[in-house]
């Protein structure tokens, strides 16, 4: 049996809307997957110490605060520090497609769904996306 | 393996890495398991069980920062279940134990209970395994305490605490759940609320209606709680420790661990057994053993019989 | 039969409405006011136009508001960024890339003071959105006011200061809900005496909806959030003749129209008969509910923006038509990004269409006596009743939020309006139905710099200030917090010896603890 994908969900910043992180989480459940929702405000070294705990394989960030541009690199950057690049970065909220751009190319978020985009498109784009990296002893 | 070595010597990937692999059960878990084995035995595993909105992951933070204030390192291996429509979970008891992050001494693993009641009891017995082979003085495993699994995985741990909280309708939780007898520390959390004292004479009545002999001569303590804000924690943690010690001086924490070695040996034989009896039945074999049972022709017992000979007298 | 229809809440609507022998609401004006709360309703005053606003520095702000103030806006609403909602200074770790961007930054009296300049506060009523820390800005209000020499008695406006509603839908809490409920019933003992124009809390649907809780839920949510309000104020031994006048609610305005106008009604009377029935309320003004409304924030797409604009005025029509004290319009580009000046102005525009030219405002509840009308507001109160009296069953509403009840009935609608959206079974114009390629639009871009020069400030308040006399001040707070002294007193002390907000906020902290909640998905 193939092991369930593991996803992080983590609201970064000061913001308290957590509606779309929480239907994400349940969508992604509902998807098979076992979502580790650790809520709002949430450092990048939370987050980050978080993800390698639980020895995730995606990590979905929501944030509508406006703070994506400082705090998502943050979190990239910490990941590829600490052996954690190979977990897959997702992020939701309100981003622009200028930013969206920037986060995609420079700084390692995989996908970045805006508001009305689909949990299906979400769910297909993580199972695409994930790297089921082998364990090596 | 190299893994293991990593994580005893503590990198946290590492070991999180492991703890997916353990969970996983194929063969290479196997191998890090023999790896792990010989380092495990050191770590006093505690379950904390107790129905949802008992205030669980709060109490077993609190205890936690406790026992990290006297220098031990804890680990914390939360369990709840998988949604059997989906096989999916949330797993959430991060969120309550925020004031663990950023403590290299305290590692928390969420796990989903993914399946059948034996493979839940042996993914989490071996997650302990990697726990208390990284080194980690205090092991506490989390678990809703809902049904038979739950009380499966508390059975395996050292020292159970059961979470009771007032109010929650005239039943004491654990009763209905049966998991009375499995405790050894009671906690009612929650203790600013009214109906406290209700809690915990009906607690005190219920044990004291058993057969008047608690096992291992263990008499288990009722500690009041309120771990929002702290209080009586070191009471609870407190207590947890001297039943340890109560283990310790009466030679029964050898007793148990045999037992409970035992036991999981038995599973292990009897799922491994199983597997190999399965493989080497033919097919057409198996099919035809099952139709005939379908159609009442054959009791399950006798074609149990019957495939249990096939394949003693192939092999 | 067709397909059944029903309401965004789950209501049954029926093809045609026919009379009943229901008897008639008594007009508007009287108990239980279902038909509103004053006897001529918009004919005798319109609503106070409120837009919220704020953004980057009070400089900044203050400018957005002279603008507005110009621009015929009657009222000033003040967003706040969110390091101040949580009671952080700008230059703490935790408000990185966060200061400026949702609100105005407010570290200290000399930001307010900025934030308010030239504009007199004895003359324009202010809404501050403000909870978990309302009493530090409203007592820094109150300061400035007398810098102005605005005497505290002559001041109007609101704080929201609702913190049950963030534990339940929009995050922005500090302290456990014990400690919350505390600050709030001192916050209504002292402006009982200083500031007794002031509205002491605004009980708060919006945020409810916003989560994702139906028309229902968000009543009766509110509603309970309100009784334990009320609740915990004669506990501390005020009279709810004295504080009820001055509880103002909140409520969200989305497109299902009859609907809304229905729960607008319903609200007043139930909220009246609560009053009266339940904590005994005489004075008239404590029966009456007034509340603001806010067009719905997650109604708006970022696709097809614009189409956004036909929603903001729907809903703005069924607050209207349901009678509203003041409105908030949200400009067509906020699934995008704060509004640019141009959709805030629109915004504006758009009640001011509506006020002048559309004669709705002539008659008191235009709707009244409608079948469909009447019986939506009926069904609606039933429904909401009967959600109240399981929260009262419950422990009432801090219990059900401690609990997580509350949390999770709003992301239980949250989840099934997702899937409904999913399935096509519910439909919203330009996301999944009608759906074409979108033509970029402009947006708002925040000015990066006003963290760097908040930190500055801070820095150079830190210099300046008379430290011994702020660490004097602060002790004297901690020492109330400890005990049962009112905390607004030591508080006001110390913000006018330049405390910040963060340090103020901070020494609660440490007495009271942190909220970490119990959530449920």
């Amino acid at each position: 049996m193939e092991r369930p994908i593991r996803v992080l969900v983590a609201k970064p910043g000061l913001d308290g809307h957590d509606r779309g992180a929480k239907v994400i989480a349940r969508a992604l459940r509902d998807a098979g997957m076992e979502v580790i929702y650790t809520g709002l405000q949430q450092t990048p070294q939370m987050i980050v110490e978080a993800a390698l705990q639980e020895d995730v394989d995606c990590i979905g960030l929501s944030i509508l605060s406006g703070a994506h541009m400082t705090l998502l690199p943050k979190i990239t950057t910490m990941l590829r520090e600490n052996d954690g690049a190979d977990i897959l970065v997702v992020a939701g909220g309100i981003i622009s497609d200028e930013d969206a751009l920037t986060l995609r190319n420079e700084h390692g978020i995989a996908g970045i769904f805006g508001p009305g985009s689909s949990t299906h498109a979400i769910i297909d784009f993580i199972r695409e996306h994930v790297q089921r990296s082998s364990v090596e002893g | 393996m190299e893994l293991v070595a990593k994580a005893r010597a503590g990198n946290r990937r590492a070991l999180a890495r492991l703890i997916t692999l353990v969970e996983a059960g194929d063969a290479q878990a196997q191998t890090a398991l023999a790896a792990l084995y010989p380092y495990t035995g050191h770590a006093h595993i505690v379950g904390v069980t107790g129905a949802p909105g008992t205030g669980k992951s709060t109490l077993v933070t609190q205890l936690a920062l406790h026992w990290r204030s006297l220098g031990r390192t804890v680990a914390v291996l939360a369990v709840d279940p998988t949604s059997p429509f989906s096989g999916g979970a949330i797993l959430g008891d991060r969120i309550r134990m925020q004031s663990l992050g950023g403590d290299s001494g305290c590692y928390i693993r969420s796990m989903a209970s993914r399946g059948s009641l034996g493979g839940l009891s042996r993914a989490t017995g071996d997650a302990v395994k990697v726990l208390d082979a990284a080194g980690f003085d205090i092991v506490i495993v989390e678990t809703v305490g809902a049904g038979q699994a739950e009380v499966e995985i508390a059975r395996e741990a050292h020292s159970v605490v059961v979470v009771e909280v007032p109010g929650m309708g005239d039943d004491i939780q654990a009763i209905k759940a049966g998991i009375l007898e499995i405790a050894d520390v009671f906690v009612v959390n929650k203790a600013d609320r009214e109906g406290v004292e209700r809690t915990v004479r009906q607690l005190q009545m219920m044990l004291h209606l058993g057969s008047g002999e608690h096992r291992d001569g263990w008499e288990p303590p009722i500690v009041q709680t309120v771990s929002n804000t702290g209080k009586n924690i070191a009471e609870a943690a407190a207590a947890v420790e001297r039943h340890f010690e109560h283990l310790k001086n009466n030679n029964l924490l050898e007793l148990r661990e045999r037992e409970r070695i035992e036991r999981e040996w038995k599973m292990i034989m009897r799922e491994s057994l199983l597997r190999q009896l399965l493989q080497r039945l033919e097919p057409q074999q198996y099919e035809q053993l099952l139709n005939q049972m379908a159609e009442r022709q054959l009791d399950p017992y006798a074609a149990a019989k019957q495939a249990i000979e096939t394949v003693l007298e192939l092999s | 039969m067709g397909n059944q229809i029903t309401t965004d809440a789950g209501i049954p609507v029926e093809p045609i409405y026919r009379d009943t022998d229901r008897q008639p609401e008594p007009d508007a004006g009287q108990f239980p006011y279902t038909r509103g709360i004053y006897p001529t309703m918009y004919r005798g005053r319109l609503w106070t136009m409120r837009q919220y606003a704020g953004f980057a520095s009070a400089h900044e702000t203050n400018e957005r508001f002279r603008y507005l103030l110009g621009q015929g806006q009657m009222g000033l609403s003040v967003a706040f960024d969110l390091p101040t909602q949580l009671g952080l200074d700008s230059d703490d770790p935790r408000a990185e890339g966060e200061v400026g961007k949702v609100g105005v930054a407010i570290d200290s009296i000399d930001d307010m003071a900025t934030l308010f300049a030239g504009i007199p506060l004895d003359k324009v009523s202010t809404s501050m959105t403000i909870n978990a820390p309302a009493s530090v800005l409203l007592l820094l209000y109150e300061l400035v006011g007398a810098q102005q020499g605005a005497a505290s008695k002559t001041l109007t406006g609101t704080i929201q200061n609702d913190i049950l509603k963030e534990y339940a839908a929009r995050g922005t809490y500090i302290f456990p809900p014990r400690p919350s409920m505390r600050l709030i019933t001192d916050t209504f003992a002292y402006c009982a005496e200083r500031i007794p124009r002031w509205n002491t809390i605004s009980i708060s649907g919006y945020h409810i909806r916003e989560a994702g809780a139906t028309a229902v839920q968000e009543l009766a949510f509110t509603l309970a959030n309100g009784i334990a309000y009320v609740q915990a104020a004669i506990d501390a031994g005020l009279h709810v003749d004295e504080f009820g006048p001055r509880l103002s609610f909140f409520f969200n305005a989305h497109n299902n129209f009859f609907e809304e106008i229905a729960k607008f009604r319903a609200a007043r009377r139930m909220w009246a008969t609560i009053m009266r029935e339940r904590f005994g309320a005489s004075d008239e003004r404590a029966l009456t509910l007034r509340f603001h409304t806010q067009t719905g924030g997650s109604t708006l797409t970022s696709q097809q923006p614009l189409n956004n604009v036909v929603r903001v005025t729907l809903q703005a029509l069924a607050a209207v038509m349901g009678g509203t004290q003041s409105l908030h319009t949200n400009g067509f580009d906020e699934a995008l990004s704060l509004p640019t000046t141009e959709a805030a102005t629109l915004a504006l525009r758009t009640q001011q269409v509506i006020a002048y030219e559309s004669g709705v405002t002539a008659s008191a509840d235009p709707l009244g006596g409608s079948y469909l009308v009447e019986s939506m507001t009926d069904e609606i109160e039933q429904r909401a009743l009967a959600l109240i009296r399981h929260i009262d069953d419950l422990g009432g509403a801090v219990r059900a939020v401690e609990d997580g009840f509350i949390q999770a009935q709003i992301m239980d609608t949250a989840y099934e309006y997702q899937n409904r959206v999913e399935s096509g079974e519910q439909l919203v114009i330009g996301v999944n139905k009608f759906v074409t390629d979108d033509a970029p639009v402009p947006i708002f871009k925040p000015n990066e710099a006003v963290a760097a020069e908040q930190c500055a400030k801070l820095a150079k308040l830190r210099a300046e200030r008379d430290q011994a006399a702020v660490d004097a001040a602060l002790a004297d707070l901690q020492r109330a917090a400890e005990g049962t002294a009112n905390v607004l007193e030591p508080m006001r002390e110390a913000l006018s010896r330049r405390a910040t907000v963060g340090e103020v906020c901070g020494v609660l902290r440490t007495m009271w603890g942190e909220y970490r909640p119990d959530v449920a998905i």
